[in-house]
């Protein structure tokens, strides 16, 4: 089945220099475990529409369909509800909290949606090769490491539809091979749909789809 | 001064009087009055330490040159904390004085309190003299000078006696309920009286006659009786009535009466063949017409008050004031009534 | 959820112990001061109601022997058998115990407050019993008496019958005194016929000892509510931090699908544990703070009323209710703004930097405009105040208003220095101050109300004891104070005094009414006493001439107030009518007085004869009573030593300078507190900042000593703006407070003796807290200075 309809979706941002128009009428599909690769210049909008899916900000018109849900009639309760339980994000700036450790960054999104699953987790941590660094706190990681934290902790509630920005944007270019290895790995393995953003010709090769942002239109 | 209870308020309330329904309450080892009491003049007169409480109680209806009617009131409470008595500060007997004068619209109050022991107050058989501070009664019982002051009145009486001492109940002997509760208790009530009432308004010089009541006990109410209504009427044509009505928790009323002729035969009347009937009370829910039969006597008047409002705003409150009675018979008399505040 | 949640949100907490205990400290500090003034505040009600409560003879006129030696009681009984109200007192010491026995029966309704529980037997009280009242602090003391518990009496005092007294205290069939009660029968005999031996003393009135008192607590009572508004400012400053640091971990919560509303319940959660634990700590600090300072206010009181106020504290369930009661409202009130903030945070904050930036200038600009408006309504109030509540809010309006208006002016001043600023390093340091001062300016608004707060009560009691002083030795100018009791002993007196050289000055008395007030007309005789000792607050010149020539009155101030009354204005004394020459100051005194020449108040009110005198003596005083006593038979119970008066009054504004001044190195230390809290708070924000310093070539050692420098410098301006704030507070609670309260207006004195001292305090204060931050930021690794390079976060 179709796991997410986007559907002719504007979205426009004030700026000191007036109304700045990010995204104009920006309509896709995704399958179920289906992975697409997003790309564009700077600017061409393929972050805001990632976190416009993600319920992390409103369109000002269009359509999201995600799930059989439309987002757009969700109140905050429900786009929170949404990104606990059936999105995943995966950010560039890896946004772990930094007072808890590893285990328990790793278990934090699932315990939040109430599916909390130890062996999951630490099957995640095994995969992501972060058993030995269950104890620690997040600044004693390395970026590499931090970012598959992020990663594990995404999947770990066994999310519908994994949302990554720039996931490997902060890391060098072996270290991000390695973690994209990984993630992609899993994701297909869990079943979850991925919308990857991302500005490298190479990683998108490596998904399924690909579509190419230009001055918040799909080109 | 906040909430507190003041020395000054406590002690009075729970030793001296305790309210009037505290006088039901028994207390050890003071003497009670027994059947067939054979009297002892003058010293009877004077006080009986060994019981709880006595009164020395004078009422009198006075009118002025131009028939304007005033009532007054001199009262010596003793009250004992223990049956005896003694020299100085520790003696246990407590006396309260009450002095009032009332008018068509006035009500005039005072009240002062001692302790025995030390001279401020008491009373003596012979040469009889009941004191408190500068307040007197004193005199031979023929003759009897009597004076009180307030803050703001006074007065200074003379008293005459024209007939003989009258004794209620059985020869003195005033029984108070079913239960047996009793008192001493006789009266002079007839003198004629003459003096001058001091009011802010100006020295008044009156005339009229007067009621002494003479009572001891030591614990003249049972234990379910919270108050009494008290009548002494002096009928136009010479005679006399004293008559009470002790309120009971129970609803029922115990009543006693003593009908005096004008040369003081008296016949006493049991429980029951006095009835009175409150007819309607002032605004502060005291009974100030009353209706009261003696069918015995064919008597059956109403009582008024000569004013409503001659409550008694003292240590221990009650309402106490000239009246007036017509129907059957017509006079005056005095009214005494406990237990409604 | 909830739990992972809360657990998430609290990890950060002991991630971070030092933000953890500013915290908590930060309100602990600020409850225990606000309740530690509150349980002075009470205690010393408490102590004083009591006390007053417990025997306000001195409400009364009174009986004494002339002699002033106790006398026989057979005279009560005489007095009372004249138709004379009076009841008898004795006094005496029991074990170091003030033993007090009066008559029950007799005594004034209203005396001797007891509440007594459940059934006691007080047979035994009238009746020779022993029994006696006493609180149970000092029946602990009373050894061989059956000793009746009662709360209400003041420590060290005891009250038994007059007959248990004589007996506990050997003094059979004496009495020291009877009170006369107020209302006496009419046409009473005169007493100098019944009581020859007896002289009366009038009443003390009391309403100069009470105008004193109110006063004092009305100091604490404004001292409590300026540690109060220094306390918020604290709790909020912490409570703004906590969660100016979360910023980051509350929206990766949001990211993840933690719900709004559910975010913000847990937050609240937190903070009400926090209040309460600091509650605790605050509330057990304010009576540590109490207990320190209450001998000295118990000293106070002492002072006032003899030997029976409480030197110890009673933990008071009330001080429990109102210390936590203050730690929650004043978290909440704190937390509210911190709470609405995060509700309004935009959940993607990081894509609009700008937006955020904008936010804040908004914030600038809208607390400058809530501080223009505030000290608009303060000035307007400044002029029309003319109750407590107006007062009050007036103070409020001043304080709220100028706290607010002090980060804008603060900034101001550094964007003119900075753009004054020579050389590369001062550059960098005006500009990295500007940069600073968002963080650090609740903790200056703090600091400058603390300064302030002390400045406004330490000039308003100064001020309050220089006018004092100066009003007693007016008006006791007298060596002495006479009282007979005829008018052959007055004769007695002046024959005396001339032959000793001693002028003699009638204080004689008629109550009136004047300008629809009551007042008292005093009669007073032509003396250089008047013209030497007393000060007008506004007069004519040569006004006590005209008063003495029979021309003139002269008037007190709450006369003047009250009647509308100035200079030059007529006032009808019965047929006389004559121009105000002259206002003098008349503080303690609840109504109006007039002062008029001897021989017009005495064709005036012909039947008033001066039974009391001011005299004038050039010896010793104590010969001349010896003399007098000899030649006259006016015994020392019918004078009064002035100097012992003046002396208590003296010491009564000792003691409370002792309290004003421990108060004022509290509130400081608490607000430089609040300074350490938001420098070490600061301190993580700090690194990135000064790394680039740094790597330029700025050694770690001058970093910290500019960090030091910059805080001092801060605590300056702060203390330099808190200046003129703490002089119109002093202003306020002088001209304003103190008149709607007791109807006169006391003169502003400026100390700036005092308030070098207390700027040094807040200098000291700032230094200190500024210290350790700053040798910390000196001592920081060469690490983790590069990392901010290496891993651009």
């Amino acid at each position: 089945m179709t796991l997410l309809i986007v559907d002719t979706l504007t979205k426009t941002y004030a700026t000191a220099d007036g109304p700045f128009p990010v995204l104009r009428g920006v309509s896709l599909t995704l399958e179920a475990g289906e992975s697409l690769a997003l790309t564009g210049e700077s600017g061409s909008g393929k972050s805001t529409l990632l976190h416009l899916i993600g319920g992390l900000d409103r369109a000002d018109a269009g359509r999201i369909m995600l799930d059989g849900q439309d987002i757009a009639s969700l109140d905050d309760a429900g786009r929170a509800a949404l990104r606990r339980g059936t999105v995943g994000v995966v950010f560039q700036q890896f946004n772990l909290i930094p007072s808890l450790k590893i285990a328990d960054n790793i278990a934090f999104q699932a315990r939040l949606a109430g599916r909390h699953d130890a062996a999951w987790c630490a099957t995640l941590a095994e995969r992501m090769g972060l058993t030995d660094h269950l104890r620690k706190y997040p600044e004693q990681l390395s970026g590499g490491q931090q970012q598959r934290v992020a990663i594990a902790r995404t999947l770990a509630p066994r999310p519908k539809l994994v949302l990554a920005d720039e996931p490997t944007g902060n890391l060098d270019e072996t270290t991000a091979a390695t973690v994209m290895d990984m993630m992609l790995e899993l994701v297909a393995e869990t079943g979850a749909g991925l919308l990857m953003v991302t500005h490298s010709q190479v990683l998108a090769a490596r998904l399924q789809r690909r579509l190419h942002l230009r001055a918040g239109q799909v080109a | 001064m906040n909430a507190k209870a003041l020395i000054l308020c406590l002690l009075p309330v729970t030793a001296l009087a305790q309210g009037f329904a505290g006088l039901g309450t028994e207390v050890e080892g003071f003497s009670t009055p027994a059947p067939d009491p054979v009297f002892d003049f003058p010293a009877d007169h004077g006080a009986h330490p060994d019981y709880r409480i006595e009164w020395w109680y004078l009422t009198a209806n006075l009118e002025d040159a131009d028939g304007t009617p005033y009532g007054l009131q001199w009262t010596l409470f003793r009250s004992a904390l223990a049956p005896y008595e003694a020299e100085g500060w520790d003696s246990p007997q407590l006396w309260m004085g009450h002095a009032a004068v009332t008018t068509e619209t006035a009500h005039f109050v005072a009240e002062r309190l001692a302790r025995g022991g030390i001279g401020q107050a008491g009373v003596v058989a012979d040469p009889f003299s009941a004191w408190i501070d500068d307040w007197a009664l004193e005199g031979d019982w023929q003759t009897l000078h009597m004076r009180a002051t307030g803050a703001d009145f006074g007065y200074d009486m003379t008293l005459t006696a024209t007939g003989p001492l009258v004794f209620h109940g059985e020869g003195g002997y005033s029984v108070k309920s079913a239960a047996g509760q009793a008192s001493y208790y006789y009266s002079q009530p007839f003198f004629e009286i003459a003096g001058t009432l001091q009011l802010p308004t100006g020295d008044v010089q009156v005339t009229g006659s007067a009621w002494l009541d003479r009572e001891w006990s030591s614990q003249p109410l049972a234990d379910n009786q919270t108050g009494w209504d008290w009548f002494s009427l002096s009928f136009d044509d010479g005679n006399k009535l004293m008559g009470f009505r002790l309120q009971q928790t129970d609803g029922m009323n115990y009543t006693s009466a003593t009908w005096i002729t004008a040369d003081g035969e008296t016949t006493p009347y049991p429980d029951g063949a006095l009835q009175v009937e409150p007819l309607m009370s002032n605004a502060a829910g005291v009974p100030v017409h009353w209706r009261l039969t003696l069918p015995a006597r064919g008597v059956d008047v109403t009582v008024e008050a000569l004013n409503d409002d001659a409550w008694m705003t003292t240590s221990v409150p009650y309402w106490e004031g000239p009246v007036t009675f017509h129907g059957t018979h017509q006079g005056r008399g005095y009214l005494e009534m406990t237990g409604y505040d | 959820m909830t739990r992972a949640a809360f657990a998430a949100l609290l990890s950060h907490w002991w991630r971070n112990p030092v933000q953890l205990f500013t915290l908590l400290a930060g309100l602990a500090l600020a409850t225990g001061l606000w309740s530690g003034v509150q349980a002075i505040n009470a205690e010393a009600r408490a102590s004083y109601d009591a006390a007053a409560s417990t025997l306000d003879e001195g409400r009364y006129d009174r009986l004494v022997a002339r002699d002033g030696e106790a006398f026989a009681q057979d005279v009560f009984v005489t007095l009372r058998r004249a138709g004379w109200l009076v009841s008898p007192m004795l006094s005496g010491d029991l074990d170091g115990v003030r033993l007090i026995g009066i008559e029950a029966l007799t005594a004034p309704a209203g005396m001797g407050p007891v509440t007594l529980g459940g059934d006691v037997n007080l047979a035994g009280f009238l009746t020779g019993g022993d029994q006696v009242f006493a609180n149970a602090a000092t029946a602990a003391r009373l050894d061989g008496v059956e000793v009746l518990i009662s709360d209400d009496l003041a420590d060290d005092t005891a009250i038994a019958d007059i007959g248990t007294a004589q007996r506990l205290l050997d003094r059979a069939g004496l009495i020291d005194s009877l009170l006369m009660l107020p209302d006496q029968p009419r046409d009473l005999p005169p007493l100098a016929q019944i009581a020859p031996d007896l002289t009366l003393q009038p009443a003390q009135g009391g309403t100069d000892i009470a105008g004193l008192t109110d006063s004092f607590h009305l100091n604490l009572t404004a001292f409590g509510l300026l540690s109060f508004a220094v306390g918020i400012f604290i709790v909020h400053g912490a409570i703004g931090l906590a969660f100016e640091q979360r910023r980051g971990m509350v929206r990766t919560l949001r990211a993840l699908g933690l719900p709004l509303n559910r975010l913000i319940g847990l937050m609240l959660a937190e903070l009400l544990v926090f209040a309460l634990v600091a509650g605790v700590i605050g509330v057990a600090l304010g009576y540590v703070i109490a207990a320190l300072l209450l001998p000295d206010v118990a000293a106070t009181l002492r002072g006032l009323y003899g030997a029976d106020v409480s030197g110890t504290l009673q933990l008071r369930p009330s001080w429990w209710a109102s210390g936590l009661g203050i730690a929650f409202a004043g978290t909440l009130l704190a937390g509210a703004s911190a709470l609405w903030g995060i509700a309004r945070m935009p959940l993607l904050a990081a894509a609009q930097p700008r937006a955020l930036a904008m936010a804040a200038g908004r914030r600038a600009s809208f607390q400058m405009g809530a501080a223009l408006v505030l000290l608009a309504v303060a000035f307007v109030l400044a002029f029309n105040a003319d109750g407590l509540v107006t007062g009050f809010a007036l103070l409020g309006t001043l304080l709220i208003g100028a706290a607010l208006a002090l980060p804008p002016v603060l900034n101001a001043v550094l964007a003119f220095a900075s753009g004054r600023a020579r050389g590369v390093t001062a550059q960098w340091f005006w500009a990295d101050t500007r940069q600073q001062l968002p963080g650090l300016s609740l903790a200056l608004m703090a600091l400058m109300l603390a300064i302030a707060a002390n400045i406004g009560v330490s000039t308003m009691v100064s001020s309050f004891r220089l006018t004092f002083t100066g009003f007693l030795d007016q008006r006791l100018a007298s060596e002495l104070y006479i009282s007979t009791d005829s008018a052959a002993q007055t004769a007695a007196l002046v024959a005396f005094a001339e032959g000793a050289g001693a002028a003699v000055l009638p204080i004689q008395s008629a109550d009136v009414q004047i300008a629809g007030q009551p007042a008292e007309v005093f009669g007073t005789r032509d003396h250089a006493t008047y013209r030497d000792n007393w000060r007008f607050l506004q007069s004519t010149p040569d006004a006590w001439y005209a008063t003495f020539a029979g021309q003139a009155v002269v008037i007190n101030e709450q006369l003047a107030r009250r009647g509308a009354l100035g200079l030059g204005d007529m006032v009808a004394i019965g047929s006389l009518t004559l121009p105000v020459a002259g206002i003098y100051g008349d503080y303690g005194n609840p109504i109006g007085q007039v002062v008029l020449a001897l021989d017009a108040f005495a064709q005036e009110f012909p039947g008033i004869e001066a039974r009391q005198f001011g005299l004038r003596v050039a010896g010793d005083p104590a010969d001349f009573v010896t003399g007098l006593t000899e030649a006259t038979g006016i015994g020392a119970g019918q004078t009064i030593d002035q100097a012992g008066i003046k002396a208590v009054s003296l010491a009564i504004f000792e003691r409370t300078f002792t309290v004003t001044t421990a108060l004022n190195i509290l509130t400081l230390a608490v607000a430089g507190f609040a300074i350490l809290m938001s420098l070490l708070t600061l301190a993580a924000m700090r690194v990135p900042q000064l790394a680039p310093a740094w790597a330029m070539g700025m050694t770690r050692g001058a970093l910290g000593r500019l960090e030091l420098l910059r805080a001092v410098m801060l605590a300056v301006l702060t203390a330099a703006l808190a200046l003129p704030l703490g002089l119109a507070l002093a202003w306020v609670l002088l001209a304003v407070v103190n008149v709607a309260a007791f109807g006169w207006q006391l003169p502003m004195y400026l100390f700036p003796l005092d308030y070098a001292r207390l700027g040094g305090f807040a200098l000291l204060a700032a230094v200190l807290a500024a210290g350790w931050p700053a040798w910390r930021l000196a001592r920081t690794p060469p690490g983790d200075l590069l990392k901010v390079f290496a891993n651009e976060r």
